[in-house]
């Protein structure tokens, strides 16, 4: 009934046009990357890889808001994990295409995937599109703009050399809330945003200088959302 | 031990994208598991915010109340930082 999944060098470059608007929003998001990990006492090297590696903005930045020498393993990667949780519910939705790819190119193309590339393919898919390869053609260009941007960042970093508190910081904060704004779904998110924020601030205030008040935040606000949202029905 | 700490979040989030798809092809997570992970991105980045504000003082809430402003109204990521960052800046420069 559908036609063959395919992954093509067209569809590669498509994905990588397609996604050129969604550059000049992620560039400056780098560029405040580069800056955090700066300030956070990487080195350059340091910076560019994890930026390559990683290649998830908003858990670099939680990250390197608890980051320290030697940096604390168990809550940076416990925090990746937790700011992270989303991409694990986007995979699933491309299955109608994924499942019928194998190998690398599977794996590569989920490697590349962001919040930015996954919505664009998934509008993609729903307009017919058959092609892996734009999925991988739009995460990958936007990885090697987030890790040119991390350098540059880094660069302008070490050039002005903010102290603490100074306002370039606020930048980073900056980033989650106009994030937030596009998350709001509407009048269900209400109550588990107000759990989430009342439990997250005392959180903090009991647990100073760790990061456990995000998870426990978030947590607390998730599950009173779903356990209403399951008494309702 | 940075090398380490790179590695470590970045399997982390491997096991995000690519295990996520990959559990959800062996298992299908009931309809109550969904409903809550539906809600984790909003009240995720929400803990995140709020504290800081709270805990931060004037400058990221001047600054924070900007940026949102600005998001709602304009929809464009860099015009909220800009103007967020911008009004952090002035709160700072006037202490």
């Amino acid at each position: 009934m559908t036609a063959p999944v395919t992954f093509t060098l067209a569809a590669v470059l498509r994905g990588a046009r397609k996604g050129l608007p969604v550059l000049a929003g992620v560039t400056p998001f780098a560029v405040v990357c580069g800056i955090a990990s700066q300030g956070a006492g990487m080195s350059l090297g340091e910076a560019g890889m994890m930026s390559g590696v990683v290649y998830a903005g908003a858990s670099q930045l939680v990250g390197l808001g608890i980051w320290a020498h030697p940096p604390p393993l168990l809550s940076v990667t416990l925090a990746a994990l937790v700011v992270n949780l989303r991409l694990a519910l986007m995979g699933p939705v491309l299955a109608p295409l994924l499942d019928r790819m194998r190998g690398w190119r599977l794996w590569a193309s989920l490697f590349f995937m962001t919040d930015q590339s996954w919505a664009m393919s998934v509008t993609d898919m729903n307009e017919g599109g058959r092609d892996v390869g734009f999925l991988f053609g739009s995460g990958f260009s936007m990885w090697v703009v987030w890790v040119l941007g991390t350098l540059a960042g880094y660069v302008l970093g070490a050039r002005i050399q903010p102290p603490p508190g100074h306002p370039l910081f606020f930048a980073a904060l900056a980033v989650f809330v106009s994030l937030l704004a596009g998350m709001w779904r509407g009048r269900q998110d209400v109550l588990p945003w107000l759990v989430a924020a009342a439990a997250s601030t005392l959180a903090a205030q009991l647990m100073p200088g760790t990061f456990w008040y995000i998870v426990i935040g978030a947590l607390a606000g998730s599950i009173v959302g779903g356990w209403r949202d399951g008494r309702r029905t | 031990m940075t090398l380490a700490a790179i590695l470590l979040m970045g399997l982390a989030t491997y096991a995000c994208r690519g295990g996520g798809y990959w559990l959800f092809r062996q298992i299908s997570p009931s309809p109550r598991v969904r409903a809550v992970l539906a809600y984790i991105p909003g009240t995720l980045f929400v803990s995140y915010v709020v504290p800081a504000i709270v805990h931060g003082g004037l400058q990221p809430a001047v600054g924070a109340a900007v940026t949102l402003g600005v998001m709602i109204v304009t929809r464009n990521l860099v015009a909220a930082m800009v103007s967020g960052v911008g009004a952090a800046w002035i709160v700072w420069s006037l202490h």
